[in-house]
């Protein structure tokens, strides 16, 4: 008996031992799917094809960023293997590609996904499955929802709370304004509008005059314009993308409409929109701005423009500058990588968005001075501050302070 | 090269033996069939959930094949019956409450009635003349999807999130997997009724209509009804597809049924072999796997690789899989006499 007792005293003090020394390297180096030694699997879903295939230049961009970290030694020594997948802006296909990303590729997470509907047909099932959705690219205010969906993150400053600001600065500077929207008909110009609507509250109904709608598949919007004129609107609320946004100007300009005129940051480009519609029609044009205008003169000399300008020539020579796609791509990948770099060797799923929801006071080189990135358990929207602008001469001159307006989904 | 020649040269065989080109012999349909249902218990859950998408537009491809192969008329409407079958299924769920295998008959009722309905101003149509209305339904499908008068219903451009069904009865396997066997029962049942269709009396009516009108009519065919027939036939089998579209993505919004969506469908026709109905299945896989591979190939130019590779298809094979298969099945004969 006394020898089996002394074995078995044996045998538990090296379990014990084997417990600790395994438990420690645990500690040490922790993975889930998609995460080795060597490597971290991060997948991604563009429209590279379809009718919204403009902004697939976002995910060339990423992956000529993640070209440089590699290149660079990687992340902790792992170096980044980035998959991207088309969409084409159909849902179902998203959904195809986002389990195809998850089940066969076996990726650590899926990285800014493009698009509110497509997005939308996979919110259910990476929550489901528990893999993350991390900075989706839609400006829509439902994916900052931590409580149901823990397992989805937007980036950019949400549509709804961009118009509160408009809404807020309007009803304090013109009180007595008969506003005129004109919106893309879509859950973007949605988005758009409802915000307005919830800014100005119970004034809503008195102080627009008009809404105005108008579809991607027209070719000029200029009857629209006329017709808001028609209503003697004193504030113009211009909610439309670039090209639309470009026409709006220079046709309000044309027949002499001079309201109180807020453009939209979508458009906001100085190279895509106030340029083309002509500089002496965008004076005095209010809108907001998270993002450096890479057209914009007064970052020539800025330290965050020029390593933009080096990544552009060395690693994505192909890239169109003044794209403000680019920036946005550029500036939500070095997002990403803060978040890795945060997580060391615990490359879980369930770590990446502990670090993905504990950014404090990030500053990219992107984004205006004052403006940082900023999550917490229950704020999931990494980006929610902008600054208002105003254009004169040939650029935006900004005003007032940074102004953060979060909007709960 | 030559065998595919005499294929080609020869007079296509539905008109000369309808009823067997239409389908598979016995054999080669239980080898289909076995293949179909064991497939699953071997692969993972991401190849099933393909599985499954193959089969449901296949069935959408199978309904266009009896529009155009059967009665011979175009169609590039498909997406707009597509479209309403997958959100009457996801508005019976979600907002009804209704179980997800009874809102297949009412999807696949509603797009009859609405297949039928349209197909009486169609009636006056023929040809691209047809195929040019049926666009006009698809392009204005998803905007009236948006509309604000059915918001609540349709949930707008934010589309409908519908749930995943569990398997009944304590079955021990993933929802994936029932879900594939479910819509597997009920492509084999449209199948047969398909087949038998064609077959009888309608099916031969439908044929007459598509090889000489005026023949047809001199026969006693009542033109205009069968050819509304046909119209409601198809636009019924698009609507329980696309019921079974909605429950396996979990999703529907305007922006999955543009008009692309009824280039595919009829690209999987074409592919798959017109008038062939086992090439449905073929013209599915063909446009869910090609645009894959073709993404594989080159990310920036996927569409023109897509190009180049249908181009080869409709090159080699003009008649789609239906070629394939009767060389197959020539050089099957061959073999057999040696």
């Amino acid at each position: 008996m006394p020898a089996i007792q002394l074995r078995l005293g044996a045998l538990s003090a090296a379990i014990a031992v084997l417990a600790v020394t395994s438990s420690g390297a645990l500690a040490q180096k922790k993975y889930d799917t998609g995460a080795t030694d060597t490597e971290i699997k991060i997948g991604n879903i563009m429209p590279y094809s379809g009718p919204a295939s403009a902004y697939g230049v976002i995910g060339k961009t990423e992956e000529a960023y993640f070209k440089k970290i590699n290149a660079e030694g990687g992340i902790n020594g792992r170096k980044i293997n980035f998959i991207s997948y088309d969409d084409a802006y159909s849902p179902p296909k998203t959904v195809e590609q986002a389990r195809k990303l998850v089940e066969s590729d076996e990726v650590l997470f899926i990285f800014d996904p493009l698009g509110t509907p497509p997005n939308s047909a996979i919110h259910k099932y990476m929550n489901s499955k528990k893999v993350p959705q991390l900075f989706v690219a839609t400006g829509a205010t439902k994916w900052n929802d931590p409580k149901e969906f823990p397992w989805t993150m937007g980036w950019q400053p949400n549509y709804q709370s961009e118009t509160q600001i408009y809404a807020k600065y309007i009803l304090k500077q013109m009180p007595n304004a008969k506003i005129a929207v004109l919106y893309q008909n879509d859950d973007y110009g949605k988005d758009y509008l409802k915000g307005l609507k919830d800014g100005l509250g119970a004034k809503a109904a008195s102080m627009i005059v008009i809404e105005e709608s108008y579809e991607t598949s027209e070719p000029t919007i200029d009857s629209h314009i006329v017709k808001l004129k028609s209503t003697n609107a004193d504030v113009f609320i211009n909610i439309t993308t670039p090209k639309f946004a470009a026409q709006a100007i220079k046709k309000s300009a044309e027949i002499g409409w001079k309201p109180l005129h807020f453009l939209n940051n979508v458009s906001s480009s100085i190279g895509s929109v106030m340029k083309p519609a002509g500089f002496e029609n965008g004076q005095g044009i209010i809108s907001s701005a998270y993002l450096k205008d890479t057209s914009d003169p007064e970052w020539k000399n800025d330290a965050g423009m020029k390593a933009f300008d080096e990544f552009l020539t060395k690693y994505f020579p192909e890239g169109n500058r003044i794209d403000a796609n680019v920036m946005f791509g550029y500036t939500v990948a070095q997002g990403i990588v803060h978040v890795l770099k945060a997580c060391g060797d615990n490359l879980t799923r369930e770590n990446v968005m502990k670090q993905a929801a504990s950014i404090k006071g990030l500053e990219l080189g992107g984004l205006l001075p004052g403006i940082k990135v900023n999550t917490s358990a229950t704020d999931f929207a990494p980006i929610s501050a902008v600054q208002l602008q105003r254009f004169k001469g040939e650029a935006w001159e900004r005003f007032g302070d940074i102004i953060d307006a979060d909007v709960g989904g | 090269m030559s065998a595919v020649e005499d294929v080609v040269t020869e007079a296509p065989a539905v008109e000369a033996v309808p009823k067997r080109s239409m389908t598979l012999g016995y054999g080669t349909s239980l080898v289909v069939l076995a293949a179909l249902i064991l497939t699953p218990l071997f692969v993972k859950n991401f190849i099933i959930f393909q599985m499954t998408q193959i089969l449901y537009f296949g069935l959408a491809v199978l309904a266009l094949n009896i529009l155009t192969g059967g009665s011979g008329q175009f169609s590039l409407g498909q997406s707009a019956f597509y479209a309403v079958g997958a959100y009457t299924s996801a508005i019976l769920m979600e907002h009804v409450g209704m179980n997800y295998a009874l809102t297949l008959p009412v999807a696949g009722a509603i797009c009859f009635g609405f297949g039928f309905l349209f197909g009486q101003p169609a009636l006056r149509l023929s040809g691209v003349y047809l195929a040019l209305a049926t666009f006009a339904l698809a392009v204005a499908m998803p905007q009236l999807l948006k509309l604000g008068y059915f918001e609540h219903w349709t949930g707008g451009v934010q589309g409908l999130v519908v749930t995943k069904p569990d398997a009944p009865f304590g079955l021990p396997m993933s929802q994936d997997m029932w879900l594939y066997y479910f819509t597997l029962a009920i492509t084999i049942a449209i199948y047969i009724f398909s087949v038998n269709l064609l077959k009888s009396r309608s099916g031969r009516a439908f044929m007459a209509i598509r090889d000489n009108e005026i023949a047809a009519s001199a026969m006693g065919v009542d033109v205009a009804l069968y050819k509304t027939l046909a119209f409601g036939v198809s636009a019924g089998i698009t609507g329980v597809a696309g019921g079974l579209g909605a429950i396996a993505v979990q999703f529907v919004a305007p922006d999955s049924f543009t008009i692309t969506l009824a280039i595919q469908l009829f690209l999987g026709m074409v592919v798959g072999g017109v008038g062939w109905l086992p090439g449905s299945i073929v013209g599915a896989a063909f446009i869910i796997f090609v645009p894959n591979i073709a993404e594989g190939i080159s990310k920036g130019l996927s569409g023109a690789v897509f190009g180049v590779l249908l181009f080869l298809v409709i090159f080699l094979v003009p008649h789609g899989a239906r070629q394939v298969a009767i060389v197959a099945q020539q050089l099957i004969g061959k073999l057999k006499k040696t």
